[in-house]
């Protein structure tokens, strides 16, 4: 099962993000594990400077904008 | 360059909607027409651009490079360059501090980032640019840069470290120089349109509400408040004017685009150039929850240092504009 992270302070970029990332997920029908990350100090961990960011499997994929939902489709398929 | 535009208006207000040229309501329906349609399309142009020279200049390739190169004293001035064509989001505030901290940048230097990001963002020019014209919108630009440039180098001198909050100082102390990284996939601008138009749908689905509201209430006293009636108050003779009115402005946050044709208005009752870009820039530069959010990384001290010190900068561009302008 995928384990997806959605980087962010809670800032309506990284909401939107979530609900992005959410309708992909229903879309692929797949079981994904989802987790919002809003404390700072884990989201450095990531070494990324600008939020929203996308962490698939430990890995970003996204950061510091919106994916778009086929985007994020052909992600979580890979 | 907009006449196709007046002679269309002309002819919806007058003629369509049969109102009387000369009366007020009329002036203020055209003007609220004349200059939505205006702004939104050199807001439309001016974000597209801005986007698209971002799309080169990615947040993370600027703190490589400020980290990597040895500047010679220009770092502050080309951090504060990076700033401009980077778009600046209140919530990256942190994680951007704290990333240019780790790529052992200065602290005054990413400062200069920070000031200048805001500052001078798309949607800014792109509503001065509609709103002012092209000098006012260079002015602000240039003294946006100057701003962030200077202060920058203000706070440098100031030996802030102290003022980090803990987990922050152990960042810093084990921060290091970023070597060069693999190049980056390059990827031909066609294929980057899409993502940078969806950009711009984003942000201007965002603004254009505040935009419509402030230049109804704009309209609305453009109608109806009398030429230079502001002149005795808020005229370039009143001292006061510019300090109070970058303090009036630091709490207005996230309005600027609602703020900026109201302010446009102001000017041309009477309000002087620089109060009214001295306002500007704190509405658009000075946040109180970016301060706030801000609080993580800085003790509320070195958060209060850093308000006064651009406020104090603003502040004296207002003058020196209402003295050359």
């Amino acid at each position: 099962m995928k384990h997806v992270k959605i980087l962010g302070t809670g800032c309506p970029k990284c909401k939107r993000t979530y609900a992005v990332v959410e309708s992909a997920v229903q879309q692929i029908g797949q079981e994904v594990r989802l987790e919002k990350v809003e404390d700072i100090m884990e989201i450095m961990q990531y070494d990324i400077i600008s939020t929203p960011a996308v962490v698939v499997d430990e890995v970003v994929e996204i950061k510091g904008r919106i994916p778009s939902e086929s985007e994020m489709i052909k992600l979580l398929r890979s | 360059m907009f006449d196709w535009l007046e002679h269309l208006t002309d002819w919806l207000v007058f003629r369509v909607f049969g109102m009387e040229p000369g009366n007020r309501l009329a002036e203020a329906v055209h003007f609220f027409i004349y200059d939505s349609v205006k702004i939104l399309l050199l807001l439309m142009v001016v974000v597209f651009l801005m986007g698209i020279v971002n799309s080169y200049f990615p947040v993370e390739k600027v703190r490589n490079y400020l980290s990597r190169k040895n500047l010679y004293g220009f770092e502050y001035l080309v951090a504060s360059l990076f700033g401009v064509v980077t778009p600046f989001c209140s919530c990256s505030s942190v994680p951007l501090f704290i990333g240019f901290v780790r790529g052992g940048i200065p602290l005054g230097v990413t400062f200069a980032f920070l000031v200048t990001s805001p500052l001078v963002n798309e949607v800014a020019i792109g509503l001065f640019v509609g709103l002012f014209g092209l000098r006012v919108t260079l002015i602000y630009v240039a003294s946006g840069i100057l701003l962030g440039t200077i202060s920058g180098m203000i706070l440098s001198r100031m030996k802030l470290d102290r003022f980090l909050t803990p987990w922050v100082k152990e960042i810093l102390a084990k921060a290091e120089r970023e070597g060069e990284r693999a190049a980056q996939l390059h990827l031909p601008l066609p294929k980057r349109i899409p993502q940078i138009w969806a950009d711009v749908v984003r942000i201007l689905k965002g603004v254009v509400p505040y935009v419509l509201v402030g230049l109804a209430i704009g309209g609305f006293m453009h109608g109806y408040i009398p030429e230079g009636y502001l002149e005795a108050y808020l005229g370039q003779k009143s001292l006061l004017a510019v300090p109070v009115a970058t303090l009036l402005a630091v709490p207005m946050y996230a309005n600027a685009s609602g703020i900026l044709p109201v302010v446009q208005v102001l000017v041309s009752k009477g309000v002087s150039l620089g109060t009214a870009i001295a306002f500007m820039m704190g509405v658009v530069g000075l946040s109180l929850p970016e301060g706030m959010l801000l609080k993580k990384v800085m003790t509320l001290k070195l958060i209060g240092i850093f308000f006064g010190v651009v406020a104090f900068c603003i502040i004296c561009s207002g003058y020196l504009f209402n003295m050359i302008l």
